[in-house]
């Protein structure tokens, strides 16, 4: 029997995702240290190993980082949202309208949520009930997204006065000293929270079950008794809500908000998780993977700036390394399978 | 009293009577055979047992209980479960999470993986398999395991009837072996099992009644021990088992094909081969003895490493174009995966490896190749609506045909089929038997792989068997018995051990 088995018994599905994420994180260190290197070579380096420079690395990747946790869902159940980016920029948008507006910031932020979340709900429920493909029911409201808010925004940048951002809003990835709690700005430890929480929700749930049911064969789950259509626009519902929360990281940033800011988002969130080791075609994928995953895009963007490349360079190498990734992930699986 | 009792079911899709008053019993510590060909309504009847379809009369009792499933999760609830040919199964997820998926154990939606190992431990212990790895992604089993994996699912739900639907179909040699010792086991807990299946010899050898579905009728059943092979064939086909092989004199010409220590990556050992004009070669070996592999080296489909083919005496370029233009035809035997385009036409299908003759200037002249089609149709006796039809419509039977259709079309001189009669019904087998010798009368040859020795002995002028990769020994067909068949096959591994 043990013919059939292939793998030797100790490798296991923990051990094996486990080594996946462990992977993407041997690769997020080798960046680093290749970018330490030809830092320390310039002749005014030094300034990319810093603790400043990690802290404004991590900042600014949170709001990827957090879109990202709910892509890898969507992606890990075999469908994909390209009006993440637009959906973020809307939620954005409706919490700097709701400022501006002088509604409290709670009200503010519980908008800024609710919309991202009803943005993904709608997204599920489209794709459940139409049946039609994820890729292009997303590729609709990502339009419809970005009109609206631009309807809201009425087509300009929304900026609310300053006295109305609250304080732990405007400085929520803020790399200011005095806004730092145990050396990172809250925001990131939020960031991270929210991870932890995916992650438990990913590997201990029955939800977390279905979601990878989902992606790996949707007959079979729907085979056997799962509510297919509940837990799809579930995960969307879900992963709205983290596209929302990514919104508020969007905005504080720049304490205004652009109804077309997010065009092009989508793609890096995505990219974020499929270096992650997220299959495209679903069924696999990991929480942690994706963190490395938006952590190396952080990491090469910010590297190239301090070594003086040109933003195009930037997106030339960041092009390469995704396909890299799942060329090697492709290889990997394919050594598995025989 | 019987476990399941079906009475005079029937179920029509339109003006088709896909089953008429069937009624039949699986008792529990049984395992009955539903044989009968491709559309005598097997899998129709699987359907309304599921619950899948709703019967349109006629009435199911479970344990004497009247049993009416709404569907499939309504049926594995009442104790019914399905193996389909087609494993259910989520390939990334682990063993252990596959068996209890859609039933998990939990605590507010929090996974108890403890209590849950203990349950799949326990199911797999029922088959015989305490040891399995239960963190292993099922897509790293073999197919036979993964089978294993749904069976242990359908114990995990308490499951009374076990139907299994042909699953032997994708199954090795060692494989099949172990489901029949599971299945054994399941007769054992007084289960009761229904095997739905093609092959005889595997019904004889597992199964204890029958029941034979012709046309949506049961034609037949009883206990298997009262009946020989040749009494279920008849009431599988309506006619008695001479016609099932009809013989076409032919007659052998010139050496058309010559391997010359022919080798690719998948069949690293040089294969050397003569096949003559008027020739049917059979191809006998298990599951992995390189048959197909030789016939994709011979069409050049892997990279050939080393080696020349010669068609006709003249060299062949290592491409499957150059092949076909040099009257090569190859028949696949994965016709969803590469054999057919499913979602395109009869038509697209049937003309795809020669279009010439319909185009001027790159046009297509699409009336002029519909008729021509049309007339392929015709004489190999495809059911179709029209020529338009997609692939994915047509059943196995037809499909096959279509795949043939285009071999032929081309009018190659040497046909390539791999495993040409595999899921299809006997009345179709029979045709394409036929078809086999007729071209071989035209002076076509034939190389012909088959795993079922009974047709590859009847048909064949010569058999050739392979084990390990390797053309082991040619003789002429008559010399040949299955026994000295297997012998072979099974001797040629050992030796290389």
């Amino acid at each position: 029997m043990s013919d059939d088995k292939g793998p030797s018994p100790k490798s296991n599905a923990f051990s094996v995702q486990a080594l996946n994420s462990f992977g993407v994180f041997l690769a997020l260190v080798i960046v680093f240290l290749v970018f330490l290197v030809a830092d320390q070579m310039q002749p005014d380096g030094g300034s990319f190993a810093t603790w400043r420079n990690v802290t404004v690395i991590c900042a600014q990747t949170s709001v990827i980082a957090v879109a990202a946790l709910g892509m890898t869902l969507i992606i890990i159940s075999g469908g994909i949202d390209l009006s993440a980016g637009t959906g973020l920029a809307l939620a954005a948008t409706a919490l700097a309208w709701a400022l501006d507006r002088g509604h409290s910031a709670t009200t503010a932020v519980l908008l800024c949520v609710l919309v991202g979340s009803l943005c993904g709900t709608i997204n599920g429920l489209l794709i459940s009930t139409l049946r039609v493909v994820p890729f292009i029911v997303t590729l609709g409201t990502m339009s419809i997204y970005m009109g609206f808010a631009k309807y809201i925004a009425n087509q300009t940048t929304i900026r609310p006065p300053l006295d109305a951002v609250p304080n732990w809003l405007s400085t929520l990835v803020s790399t200011n000293a005095n806004d730092r709690w145990l050396g990172f700005p809250w925001g990131v430890w939020f960031a991270l929270g929210l991870t932890i929480v995916m992650s438990l929700l990913l590997r201990y749930t029955v939800f977390g079950r279905y979601v990878f049911a989902l992606g790996s064969n949707e007959a079979t789950a729907r085979l056997c008794g799962i509510n297919v259509p509940l837990v799809k626009t579930s995960i969307y519902a879900i992963s709205g809500g983290l596209v929302g929360i990514a919104g508020l990281y969007h905005f504080s940033k720049l304490s205004s908000a652009n109804p077309t800011s997010g065009l092009g988002m989508e793609l890096e969130i995505i990219a974020a998780v499929v270096i992650g080791g997220g299959s495209l075609s679903g069924g696999q994928g990991s929480v942690l993977g994706t963190l490395n995953g938006a952590l190396i895009i952080a990491v090469i963007g910010s590297g190239c700036t301090l070594l003086g490349f040109q933003n195009f360079t930037t997106d030339i190498i960041i092009g390469g390394i995704i396909i890299a990734a799942v060329t090697l992930d492709q290889y990997r699986q394919r050594r598995f399978a025989t | 009293m019987p476990l399941l009792q079906t009475q005079a079911i029937s179920k029509s899709f339109g003006a088709t009577r896909a089953l008429r008053e069937v009624s039949f019993e699986a008792d529990s510590g049984r395992v009955l055979a539903l044989i009968g060909e491709n559309g005598a309504g097997k899998s129709t009847l699987m359907k309304v047992l599921s619950g899948a379809h709703l019967p349109d009369a006629g009435t199911m009792h479970l344990a004497g209980e009247p049993y009416r499933p709404t569907g499939p999760q309504d049926a594995r609830k009442a104790g019914v479960a399905m193996i389909y040919q087609e494993l259910n199964l989520a390939p990334d997820l682990s063993v252990a999470d596959n068996v209890m998926l859609g039933c998990e154990m939990h605590a507010l939606g929090w996974l108890n993986r403890r209590a849950q190992n203990r349950r799949v431990r326990e199911a797999l212990a029922t088959l015989g398999y305490p040891d399995l790895d239960l963190q292993t992604p099922v897509n790293r089993l073999s197919v036979g395991m993964q089978q294993l994996v749904e069976v242990a699912r359908a114990l995990v739900m308490n499951a009374r009837v076990i139907v299994f639907d042909e699953p032997t179909s994708s199954l090795t040699q060692n494989d099949v072996t172990r489901l029949f010792e599971v299945i054994r086991r399941l007769r054992e807990s007084q289960r009761a099992v229904i095997y739905i299946s093609h092959f005889l010899e595997e019904v004889r050898e597992i199964c204890d009644d029958y029941a034979v579905l012709r046309d949506g009728e049961v034609v037949g059943s009883g206990v298997l021990q009262d009946v020989d092979e040749s009494q279920l064939v008849e009431m599988m086909v309506g006619r008695s088992v001479d016609e099932l092989f009809p013989s076409v004199p032919h007659k052998m010409g010139e050496v058309v094909l010559k391997l010359d220590k022919l080798a690719t990556p998948s069949l690293p050992i040089p294969a050397d081969l003569e096949l003559r004009r008027g020739e049917i070669l059979g191809v006998a070996g298990l599951v992995g003895a390189g048959r197909t592999e030789l016939l994709r080296a011979i069409f050049a489909l892997d990279p050939v490493r080393q080696g020349t083919v010669q068609i006709a005496g003249q060299l062949s370029p290592h491409q499957p174009r150059a092949r076909i233009r040099q009257g090569l035809g190859f028949v696949s035997e994965d016709r969803k995966g590469e054999g057919l385009a499913q979602i395109r036409s009869i038509e697209d299908n049937a003309t795809l490896s020669r279009l010439q003759p319909y185009s001027t200037g790159g046009l297509l002249n699409l009336g002029k190749r519909r008729s021509a089609v049309d007339s392929w149709m015709k004489r190999l006796e495809v059911k179709a609506l029209s020529t338009k039809q997609p692939i994915y419509a047509l059943s196995g039977g037809n499909q096959q045909k279509v795949a043939l259709a285009r071999v032929l079309h081309q009018d190659a001189d040497v046909l390539l089929l791999d495993e040409p009669t595999r899921g299809i019904d006997v009345g179709t087998k029979s045709q394409i038997y036929r078809l086999m010798g007729e071209q071989a009368a035209a002076g076509r040859a034939i190389i012909f792989v088959s795993s079922y020795l009974p047709e590859l002995l009847a048909v064949s002028d010569r058999v050739a068997v392979m084990s390990r990769g390797r053309i082991r020994e040619i003789r002429a067909a008559e010399d040949w018995t299955e026994e000295t068949v297997m012998a072979i096959s099974i001797r040629g591994s050992e030796a290389d051990e």
